[in-house]
């Protein structure tokens, strides 16, 4: 008669200075089910989550596991209880090797030295049963997010844990990565793990979830049963309205070429071919231009060397015809373009500069931030106030609140916010929704179509074939460093995009 | 929403305070079990002798601040280095570099005192850019290449002074020829003016206006880090430097002139101590012990300009109280334990997270009892 539950979070109430993050909220978690969390940016799923792994203490409020009250002080006690979790930021050690991070803090050792080889034993069974690829002698800064995530995930079984906490695990992967965590997960499951599974994606809870509980605003909306609910009631349950999904807009009226890349080449950081390989195409004025590929294809590098991340080795780029070429980034700046980028704690923000200090990142050198070199405190914290309004970004302590501690989805937010603000010809965008919720991707969505309309040009870089086919009014597909076609969304399938993109065709080619 | 108080254990800078203050405490009770074991006889008088001295007379008093002046700049020197993270540990050649322009345009080219210390900055300058160039061009770690040129600082000014004899003091009517000349025979018009601060602590030799150009110089930085778009973007380089470049912020610009703005610091310690009048720069094969402790005093700080000002005055007083323990304490002795007692006041960034958890335990069990 009592259900099985294997994990309890009764009346949690977890504060903020500013803010109630989680406020009274009840979950449970069935031994061998796959559990969703879903909420808007900052509804507190992160924070409950970790309070579960000992990261937090709650002010109020009971943890059971088995049935028996538990106190878990921090991530050690959790691990013990044999709960494991993927943040939403990975946390780990970039200069050590993949096997070295997964063995960190149960080292086995004998007379003080490491004993890896059993380690490695271990690590390499489980990533084949699980079917895991890692390279356990590659150095994680070398390695890509996707493969980055499975070593945390080797991480958790590593360390036999059978609660497994997957904080937004599917943001950071491509579409073909997601949908084999997803068989992964369904793997745990078979064996009786018990999962507790954030993500944005209605999809993804669809197709994998037995149960979603709902967050809005630090408190529960409740818990429903996946089989017997749909999307639309999952979102207006979370939002509290309807959300559309698609993506309305009138037809594109394209205008002057904005950004000309002629021959453009970039080198790659991680071998020693060119990443990008004599890319050539044009952005024009009032549509937004989408460049679709599988991860790793060149278009990172392809970004990096329009926006003057990078040092191009070879073409030209032209800005609303001004040569950019070797131009510095703030001249970049000043010359219209604003820049989405992809990794939004190396690039988008100071995390310990508070929210007003990162909204004016890229402007504050302006008249009207600055008087003689000085700041001009009270116009940055009127502007990011307008910012933050008129964005929803959500934070405990508004301008001032250190962005560090700012949802992952806000801290996108925000970045957006201070990018489009900007009002730029050129607005390079890059994963702009990740991270996001349905209804801030809603709202996002139109941003940029009206970003469009008023004669802009936007490039969206997306790996989201869903985003691709909804926003954009052109579509570049791109693999292996180069442009193999190019697309118009209303006349083509997600099936011949993926075609391309697997490099199995190739337009100059198929003429020919 | 706005402008909401915050809670006293999320105030950072309290909790800096208080950290620093606990770290002095330890070292504190650390230094004088050092007493104990050296000389247990002597160790309450001694003890005594460190806490009491600095506040025992206006005169000793006024060797306080005379001494916290220079250490005030080359804490200043490592924290606004830090801020924008470099760590600066060639304070010692700038310092030596600032004395040494100070000293030449004082006894060579006989100029006041206003001038020589302009000189000082320049020559500290001029010693922090070779740092600040190769980190900026070629990525070489400033620790390395500061820690050289604290050598070639040290021995390129020595053998210089060797070699200017209108610098030494047997140029001057005195015998010895390894020091410079006193000021006082030499240019007395060099001699930082004492701007009738001796009158106030008692006519002590020491004292001049130099604590009070620190203390300005204090507030300037403070006001370059918090209020100007030039601190903004250095900090934001020391906080992210891959942020930075997105926004267009011209790193390898703001890394050297931090380094240059360091070493004009220190180098204006320099003059600064030796402009005194009180002290001659003596040619010995050592770096001056000046500059290297403008870290502990940075960091007792937690790099914030107006900190130093206390920290340095900290350190000062510890250090004229030291002095007081002669003779039952050797002067080695005494070093080793004002070495301890700063070292460890230098914790301050350990204690601050032990206070934030005590703060935070607190919280859970007043929560826990409603
Ligand atoms: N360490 C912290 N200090 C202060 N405030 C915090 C901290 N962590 C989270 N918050 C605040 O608590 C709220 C909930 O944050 P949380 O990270 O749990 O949201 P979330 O549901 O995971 O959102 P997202 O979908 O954007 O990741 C946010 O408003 C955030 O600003
Ligand atoms: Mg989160």
């Amino acid at each position: 008669m009592a259900e099985d539950f294997v994990i309890e979070m009764l009346h949690i109430t977890k504060e903020f200075p500013g803010i109630k993050a989680n406020d009274d909220i009840t979950l449970q978690l069935r031994r061998g089910e796959i559990h969703a969390l879903l909420g808007e940016n900052g509804a507190g799923k992160s924070t409950l989550m970790s309070v579960l792994f000992g990261l937090y203490q709650p002010e109020k409020g009971v943890i059971k596991k088995d049935g028996k009250e538990v106190r878990i002080k921090d991530p050690n006690d959790a691990n013990r209880l044999g709960i494991g979790m993927v943040h939403q930021h990975f946390k780990l050690v970039e200069c050590f090797t993949v096997l070295d991070n997964i063995i960190l803090g149960v080292e086995e050792t004998r007379f003080g030295f490491l004993r890896k080889d059993e380690a490695r034993k271990k690590v390499v069974a489980l990533s084949e049963k699980y079917g895991l690829r890692v390279d356990p002698d590659a150095l994680v800064e070398d390695i890509s997010v996707g493969m980055q995530q499975r070593v945390e995930i080797l991480k958790m079984l590593y360390r036999d844990n059978d609660i497994l906490i997957f904080d937004e695990p599917t943001a950071v992967l491509t579409p073909q990565e997601i949908d084999e965590l997803m068989e992964i997960m369904r793997g745990f499951k078979a064996e009786g793990k018990s999962i507790l599974f954030i993500t944005h994606k209605l999809n993804e809870i669809m197709a994998v979830a037995d149960r979603c509980t709902v967050l809005r605003k630090g408190r529960c909306m409740g818990t429903v049963d996946i089989a017997s609910t749909t999307k639309e009631e999952l979102s207006r349950m979370m939002v509290g309205r309807d959300v559309s999904f698609a993506v309305e807009k009138k037809p594109a009226q394209p205008g002057e070429p904005i950004l000309e890349v002629e021959n453009l080449v970039v080198p790659s950081k991680v071998h020693k071919n060119d990443a990008v390989k004599g890319v050539s195409f044009q952005a024009r004025a009032g549509e937004i231009l989408c460049i679709a590929g599988i991860e790793g294809n060149g278009q990172s590098e392809l970004v990096y060397g329009i926006t003057g991340l990078e040092k191009v080795t070879g073409g030209h780029i032209r800005l609303c015809g001004q040569d950019i070429t070797d131009a510095p980034i703030r001249e970049r700046s000043k010359a219209g373009m604003s820049h989405i980028p992809e990794d939004r704690h190396k690039h988008g923000l100071v995390l310990d500069y508070t929210l007003g200090q990162n909204m004016i990142l890229q402007r504050y050198w302006q008249p009207q931030f600055q008087n003689h070199g000085f700041i001009r405190k009270a116009e940055v914290e009127q502007y990011a106030e307008k910012l933050i309004r008129q964005y929803d970004v959500r934070s405990g302590q508004g301008v001032d609140t250190i962005a560090r501690s700012m949802s992952g989805g806000n801290q996108q937010k925000a970045i957006i916010a201070r990018e489009i603000d900007k009002e730029p010809q050129l607005l390079v965008a890059v994963q702009p929704t990740r991270g996001l919720d349905v209804g801030a991707i809603e709202y996002i969505h139109k941003q940029l179509v009206a970003e469009r309309d008023a004669g802009r040009a936007v490039l969206l870089i997306s790996l989201e074939l869903d985003e691709v086919m909804n926003l954009s009014d052109r579509i570049l597909v791109m693999y292996e460093g180069e442009i193999v076609g190019e697309f118009d969304p209303a006349k083509t399938t997600v099936q011949e995009l993926g075609l391309y993109m697997a490099g199995g065709k190739k337009q100059g080619e198929a003429k020919a | 929403m706005k402008k909401s108080r915050k809670p006293l254990s999320q105030n950072a800078a309290l909790i800096g305070v208080l950290a620093s203050l606990l770290s002095i405490v330890i070292g504190l009770l650390l230094g004088y079990l050092l007493l104990v074991i050296l000389n247990p006889g002597a160790s309450a008088k001694g003890m005594a002798a460190m806490l009491g001295t600095g506040i025992a007379s206006l005169d000793k008093f006024g060797k306080v601040l005379y001494q916290a002046a220079p250490l005030m700049m080359c804490g200043l020197s490592v924290g606004f280095a830090f801020k924008t993270g470099l760590f600066n540990i060639g304070a010692p050649g700038q310092y030596t570099m600032g004395t040494f322009f100070a000293l030449v345009c004082a006894i060579q080219f006989q100029l006041p005192w206003y001038l020589c210390l302009l000189a000082a900055m320049i020559g500290g300058a001029v010693w922090g850019i070779f740092p600040g160039l190769f980190k900026a061009l070629f990525n070489v770690n400033e620790v390395i290449t500061s820690i050289m040129f604290n050598w070639i600082g040290m021995y390129l000014v020595n053998l210089l002074i060797a070699n200017m004899p209108t610098m030494l003091a047997s140029a001057w009517g005195a015998s010895n020829s390894d020091r410079t000349a006193a000021l006082s025979s030499a240019n007395p018009g060099a001699i930082i003016p004492k701007g009738g601060l001796d009158k106030l602590f008692g006519n002590s030799s020491w004292i001049n206006i130099s604590v009070l150009i620190t203390i300005v110089v204090a507030i300037v930085i403070w006001v370059v880090l918090q209020k100007t778009t030039f601190g903004y973007e250095l900090k934001a380089c020391g906080l992210n430097k891959d942020a930075s470049q997105y926004a267009g912020i011209n790193a390898k610009r703001n890394i050297i002139l931090s380094m240059v703005i360091a070493g004009a610091l220190s180098g204006l310690g320099g003059g600064i101590y030796y402009l005194a009048g009180t002290v001659q720069y003596v040619i010995e094969k050592s770096v001056l012990a000046m500059g290297f402790n403008g870290i502990p005093v940075a960091l007792l700080a937690n790099s914030n300009p107006i900190g130093v000002i206390f920290s340095a005055l900290f350190i000062s007083y510890i250090q004229v109280g030291g002095a007081a323990m002669q003779p039952e304490y050797s002067p080695e002795t005494t070093d080793i334990v004002i070495a301890v007692i700063i070292y460890l006041a230098a914790f301050a960034l350990l204690m601050r997270g032990v206070i934030s958890k005590a703060f935070a335990n607190r919280k859970q069990k007043e929560a826990a009892k409603k």
